[in-house]
């Protein structure tokens, strides 16, 4: 069974068509990258799967769960992190966390708690508000929510957006022996052409709603000649340059 | 209910009792106005109670009574809108929604922290106004908690109606959270009878659950006995009123959810 199936997914804003057809499926435990030019989109299609947004036609199925009719069963099991969703700022770091662990059912919250801070290297940070925090240090909170349910489905919004190249490494790191460890599924929006070839085994390329080429970033790369995806990147942004073997 | 709803309620009141916790300014607000109206509807009441006599001691009393039942209508329909937006404004829906709290747990956590908020906000004044003035609202009874409970639910569909206000407009409607209320005070008969309205607004008054709270209070003050058939239309009005403005919810949450305003709200 898929981890997560999207079958002619369409979203139209009154004349404007979002996305339009949109098909594709991940399996267990592997991560997509999801790439795209402002307005692909990208954020569209993370809204559907998390329910935020309801498609205007297609289906979306995560977990076995058909999201039209019992999304709250696949939502108990997924979970998302995006630098544009806040935290509330008042509240600490561990009030934060405690709020999300009791949102979820998680049981044992305060050894989560301990666990991911540690995990994220920001237990000294714990009883700090979370307005005072830095860039990344929040980006590491917000990735501490978005797995504090241990996720099965782990919808990832550009995570690391505005971080310093340090900081952006390490959460990239994290994830990469997050998963081998959980086996998580991760669906990864993302500018970061570095990131998206580091930790995808797969990714879609989306353009005016649509999909307009996928593969491995080996493939990519073999298939338009380049050296890197951000080439690729804006090969198929711009229409330029195509050296797609026939 | 079951074990994870009362758990996913008590996470999002966590959140804001957390917030209360490290924010005097929003806490002390909570009493502020209640006790200032208090303070000067009592002095108003009493200058005029001594000018004319028994009859002045009554109305000082439904008087003052109007004023602290109408400020838990107020208390409790401010409570549920801002509990609201402060997910708003601290950018915080998306992830509350994307969670696996149900629409219905939501507005139980926002009315559980109304009658929180309510009672934060009034009591202090009820115990002012008897330390003061020696007037207790409880003089009057256990029909008092009928009063307060009719008020309370009104204040609830009041602002369940805001919210959906919210939800289709953004936080551009969010002074309604504030207002909307104070434009049915006129047409609640707090401090006069139904009667000296026009015949217009009477017919308004009529269709609110508050008139018929405060012609009973205006009863129980003359008469003493308990006005249970108000209480019985003001429940049935609030019964009424709730399913009207469910219905307006449901439709601007799915429609919220067509649009993405659940991810634009507070833009």
């Amino acid at each position: 069974m898929h981890a997560i199936v999207v079958d002619r997914l369409c979203k139209s804003f009154g004349e404007i068509l979002a996305v339009n057809g949109l098909d594709f499926s991940v399996d267990p435990g592997e991560t997509v990258g999801l790439l795209g030019g402002n307005g692909a989109g990208k954020t569209t299609t993370i809204a559907m799967l998390l329910g935020l947004l309801i498609p205007t036609s297609g289906n979306i199925s995560i977990l076995g769960h058909d999201m039209a009719r019992a999304r709250f069963a696949a939502l108990a099991r997924m979970n998302f992190s995006s630098p544009y969703v806040a935290l509330p700022q008042k509240l600490t770091v561990a009030e934060n966390l405690r709020v999300y662990g009791h949102l979820y059912g998680v049981r044992g919250i305060e050894e989560r708690i301990a666990t991911i801070a540690e995990q994220l290297g920001f237990t000294a940070m714990l009883k700090r508000a979370t307005g005072e925090l830095s860039a990344g240090q929040k980006t590491r909170v917000a990735l501490a929510k978005a797995l504090i349910n241990r996720p099965d489905v782990l919808l990832l919004d550009e995570p690391t957006a505005s971080l310093d190249p340090d900081s952006g490494d390490f959460v990239r790191s994290w994830l990469e022996r997050y998963r081998a460890e959980s086996g998580c599924t991760i669906l990864l929006a993302s500018h970061n052409m570095l990131e998206v070839e580091r930790l995808c085994g797969r990714v879609l390329v989306m353009k005016h709603g649509r999909i307009v080429d996928h593969g491995s970033p080996a493939q990519l790369l073999a298939k338009y000649g380049r050296d890197d995806l951000e080439e690729v990147f804006l090969d198929i942004a711009r229409d330029r340059n195509r050296r797609i073997p026939a | 209910m079951t074990n994870g709803a009362v758990r996913r309620i008590w996470g999002l009141m966590y959140r804001h009792l957390m917030l209360y916790k490290r924010s005097w300014p929003r806490l002390l607000e909570l009493a502020y106005w209640p006790t200032l109206t208090m303070c000067i509807w009592g002095l108003t009441a009493r200058f005029f109670a001594a000018r004319t006599g028994s009859a002045g001691t009554v109305a000082f009393g439904m008087l003052l009574g109007g004023v602290l039942l109408w400020e838990i209508a107020l208390r409790s329909q401010m409570g549920m809108a801002i509990s609201f937006l402060e997910e708003v404004w601290s950018r915080n829906l998306g992830h509350v929604f994307v969670s696996p709290l149900r629409p219905w747990e939501l507005l139980a956590t926002l009315m559980s922290l109304s009658v929180l908020r309510t009672a934060a906000g009034v009591l202090p004044a009820v115990a002012l106004a008897w330390a003061l003035y020696a007037f207790n609202l409880f003089s009057l009874g256990p029909v008092v908690a009928l009063f307060a409970a009719n008020l309370m639910l009104m204040g609830w569909w009041v602002s369940l109606g805001v919210i959906s206000l919210i939800l289709r407009h953004g936080a551009g409607a969010e002074a309604l959270a504030w207002s909307v209320l104070f434009a049915l005070t006129p047409f609640s008969a707090v401090y006069y009878p139904v009667s000296v309205l026009p015949g217009w607004a009477q017919t308004v008054a009529w269709l609110l659950p508050s008139s018929h709270v405060f012609e009973g209070l205006r009863a129980a003050f003359v008469d003493g006995g308990v006005p249970y058939s108000q209480i019985v239309v003001a429940a049935a009005l609030n019964g009424v009123w709730f399913v009207v403005v469910g219905a307006l919810f449901l439709r601007e949450f799915r429609a919220a959810r067509e649009r993405g305003n659940l991810l634009l709200i507070g833009e």
